[in-house]
């Protein structure tokens, strides 16, 4: 009976994976299919299998797919490194401040990910047209926010809160003398910071990076209300009816971060077990002294 | 120079771009072509057959949708935190990796087998397993389900092992234990699973579109067709604006109920 339930646990645990799983390896088993050639070819019998090619990859980065494609790994980039830099210095001011302070920063800071992401888009298009009006009506029509600059200052927008809230637990954990220690030392305040602190809160910055990261290229709906140009996700879903997609977009986006996924996370268990077995060590030097 | 500095350049930057955003929408709420106006708030707000309706289907949709997630994710998380730590934590991340494919890409590969696939597979290529309300929950739930594991696999690692074996030891059985030790405490982990899943599927315009196929309207597509519809004409945002103030005015009150039962619940567990 016991046995049965145990085999049972396996079996739903395998299904559940099964079912998230399916649409992922779909895609890319599709993308290796053959979609036929010529000028014009249409991705939508995306149903039948037509035999192997590496077409599709090498037809990735051309026309409209490709110019959506470039922009979402720009904007991601671009938006995940200030998001982290704005985001970490925020976090050490933040975690110095009195406690009023800290607390009333960090209600606002939550905003973004409590509000629904078709909020935040809406009140960024609204915030650019406003802006965007009033700058033509003043006569400087060649200042208006480019498409770009809109994307951009969303995508830092909703990611600086992930990085603050990775990074503030870290800042917890580290001992507030370090910064002034350093100073006392004879650092000035922004060696203190790149000698001291940020060493010490490191882990937390790169979790905050890969949060700002995924959320950059997760995201569709504020791109999808904010942008005069498509990033992927967009186009994915302004053409999937009438020309289709080119499924290698899948693979060729989902298996680098899922390699960079594991890396992090196998490098972040190796640290972890070198830590316990250096603490053991101390443990053991520790406990043969209160013998002797 | 104090440390309180650093955050300066990031107060500017959360003043302008997430506190005076959201003025935005109770600004072009009632204001049309720069005059101030309550005709479209008010026509909006009462048309009852149009907008009233359609939040009442999507809160019923994101009721199923969470109801279904929750049934599902429980066993998972509760099997996961049963087991050897190395193993659970090896088989959790598997759970959440297919969060990292953008997830319009996950739901247009639904479609795909939806809409070719299956139809194909069965031998009648005519028939079309999209729109229908069974296809726009199932995709629902698919996106979902990692949100509603992952808190819920959270709480329920962090419940002290000792606390079920002394139930055990006090001559509970397994069920009871489950119903009287195990629930009460993963309280708070169900009801953060609810608000990740309940808010975002209210809101979700993107599965009704490629998988109902535009048959099947739901309260964000409603938000979404009053912008579009509106293309660059500054005006029309008032009818989009108005509805997206009821939708932020149903999220604070979801947010708040789900906060009441998570405080009544933790100043129960003490008293025990």
């Amino acid at each position: 009976m016991k046995r049965v339930f145990k085999s049972f646990k396996y079996v739903f645990l395998g299904l559940a994976l099964l079912f998230l799983y399916i649409p992922i390896i779909y895609l890319i088993v599709f993308s290796f299919n053959d979609f036929g050639t010529g000028r014009h070819v249409s991705y939508t019998n995306i149903g039948t299998w037509n035999g192997f090619t590496l077409r599709n990859f090498l037809t990735l980065f051309k026309g409209e797919a490709g110019d959506a494609l470039l922009l979402t790994l720009e904007i991601a980039a671009v938006s995940s490194i200030v998001a982290t830099i704005i985001g970490t210095a925020a976090a050490i001011g933040i975690n110095a401040m009195k406690k009023r302070t800290r607390t009333a920063i960090l209600n606002v800071s939550q905003l973004p990910m409590v509000n629904p992401d078709l909020v935040t888009g809406i009140t960024f298009m609204m915030l650019f047209a406003f802006v965007n009006t009033m700058l033509i009506n003043m006569g400087l029509k060649h200042f208006q926010i480019g498409g770009f600059v809109k994307l951009l200052i969303a995508h830092i927008s909703f990611s600086i809160p992930y990085v603050i809230f990775s990074v503030l637990p870290r800042l917890r954990q580290s001992s507030d003398m370090l910064y002034e220690a350093a100073i006392d030392l004879g650092c000035s305040p922004i060696q203190a910071l790149f000698k001291a602190v940020i060493p010490d809160i490191m882990p937390g910055i790169t979790s905050g990076f890969i949060m700002a990261l995924t959320m950059s290229l997760d995201d569709f709906v504020v791109s999808y209300f904010v942008g005069d140009k498509s990033v992927l996700s967009v186009y994915i879903y302004s053409s999937f009816r009438t020309s289709g997609v080119n499924p290698a977009i899948a693979t060729v986006l989902f298996v680098p971060l899922v390699a960079l996924l594991l890396f992090v996370n196998l490098r972040s268990l190796a640290k972890e077990r070198e830590y316990e077995i250096q603490s053991k060590k101390v443990n053991l030097k520790d406990k043969g002294g209160i013998t002797k | 120079m104090k440390r309180k500095v650093f955050a300066y350049p990031y107060i500017v930057w959360m003043i302008l771009f997430i506190v005076v955003p959201m003025f935005f929408i109770f600004y072009y709420a009632v204001n049309v072509g720069g005059q101030f106006t309550l005709t479209k708030f008010w026509s909006t707000l009462t048309d009852v057959k149009n907008n009233w309706l359609v939040l009442w289907n999507s809160i019923v949709i994101a009721l199923k949708t969470t109801a279904i997630c929750l049934i599902i994710a429980y066993p998972i998380a509760y099997i996961l935190s049963n087991m050897k730590k190395s193993v659970a934590g090896f088989i959790s991340l598997l759970f959440f990796v297919p969060m990292w494919m953008n997830f319009i890409l996950r739901t247009y590969s639904w479609y795909a087998i939806l809409e070719y696939f299956i139809p194909g597979l069965i031998g009648k290529p005519e028939v079309s397993f999209t729109g229908t309300e069974f296809s726009v929950l199932l995709v629902l739930v698919y996106d979902f389900l990692p949100f509603m594991i992952l808190p819920l696999y959270n709480t329920l690692s962090k419940i002290d092992k000792s606390l079920i074996e002394a139930s055990r030891d006090l001559g509970a059985n397994p069920v009871k234990t489950f119903f009287r030790v195990v629930l009460p405490l993963s309280v708070p982990g169900i009801v953060s699973g609810i608000t990740m899943v309940f808010v975002p599927a209210i809101t979700t315009f993107t599965v009704p579109f490629i998988i109902g196929n535009g048959v099947f309207t739901l309260y964000g597509s409603k938000i979404d067709e009053a912008f579009h519809q509106a293309t660059g004409v500054v005006g029309d945002y008032a009818v989009g604006s108005t509805l997206s103030i009821i939708l932020v005015i149903c999220v604070l009150i979801s947010t708040l109920i789900m906060n009441y039962f998570d405080k009544d619940k933790e100043s129960g567990g003490q008293v025990l």
